[in-house]
């Protein structure tokens, strides 16, 4: 798998970062040439992240590229914090489960939005989500 | 950076477009804005405009049923009008139902629905019966 050009590295410390990210992540999906539809639920979940890692994890930083696996094309974002991280990953990714006031559908409805879902997380360390979006 | 959204009057309809990408912070203002708009100006009707939205994500979808409970508090229908197809597709995956929130494709049948749910509610719009 190789990178290709467009990466961008943004840091997420503040609420305009969250809407930097999609903005950016939007770019990424159109340079890829997903769908009209396939952009719109990459950006919705790169949103729903960034702002997990923002609330959540107390801030951090997204990196985001084109990606190639043979002849296909994809968007490929990670979101990385160093905050509390997540102690029971199972019930964080069940719909409706919110540690606050959230609905809880962030993590779970992300993860159905996107082609590949991997989340990292180390109480007290932090936590890494990478997602992907294939184009078709 | 917090921005307003303009809210506009039309008779006894309040009605707002929302025609930028708003940060949550801008998203929760318009919330705020809008229950004191609606008892300020007795309005009985709240149109959301969301045609040129990009995306909605769960704190927007939040803000838009909150909206429409708060103003049915205080006697104000909300309608949301213009959603784009791949923001409802999307919407659906991502699990919101957004129940409890009425929609209309445009903003001409979003008026129609509320001037309907004003005269269903005060009779007015009740045909003469012919005898
Ligand atoms: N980056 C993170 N660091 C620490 N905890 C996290 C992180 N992301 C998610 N969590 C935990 O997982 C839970 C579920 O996240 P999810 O995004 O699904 O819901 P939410 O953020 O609480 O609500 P919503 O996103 O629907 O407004 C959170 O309540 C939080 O406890
Ligand atoms: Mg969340």
């Amino acid at each position: 798998m190789t990178v290709e050009a467009g990466e961008g590295l943004l840091p997420i410390v503040a609420n305009d970062d969250v809407v930097r990210a999609r903005q950016l992540v939007r770019t990424l999906a159109q340079d890829c040439r997903l769908s009209l539809v396939e952009q719109t639920k990459l950006v919705t979940a790169a949103s729903e992240l960034a702002r997990n890692t923002l609330v959540h994890g107390g801030g951090g930083t997204l990196r985001g590229e084109l990606i190639r696996n043979g002849l296909r094309r994809g968007v490929q974002v990670v979101f990385r914090d160093s905050g509390p991280g997540i102690a029971d990953l199972e019930l964080a990714l069940t719909d409706g489960w919110s540690s606050g006031t959230g609905m809880g559908l962030g993590l779970s409805g992300s993860r159905r939005l996107v082609d590949e879902f991997a989340i990292e997380s180390e109480p007290g360390r932090g936590t890494t989500v990478t997602i992907t979006k294939w184009a078709r | 950076m917090s921005e307003r959204v303009p809210i506009l009057q039309i008779g006894d309809i309040l009605l707002v477009s929302i025609q930028t990408d708003l940060d949550d912070q801008s998203v929760l203002n318009l919330q705020d804005d809008l229950a004191a708009r609606v008892v300020e100006s007795a309005a009985h009707g709240v149109v959301i405009d969301i045609s040129a939205v990009e995306i909605v994500d769960s704190f927007v979808g939040r803000m838009l049923a909150t909206i429409a409970a708060i103003s049915r508090m205080l006697d104000a229908e909300t309608v949301v009008v213009g959603m784009r197809p791949a923001v409802a597709i999307t919407l659906v995956e991502l699990g919101l139902s957004l129940g409890g929130v009425s929609t209309a494709l445009n903003l001409d049948l979003g008026l129609r629905l509320l001037e309907r749910a004003r005269g269903g509610r005060d009779g007015l719009t009740a045909e003469p019966t012919a005898s």
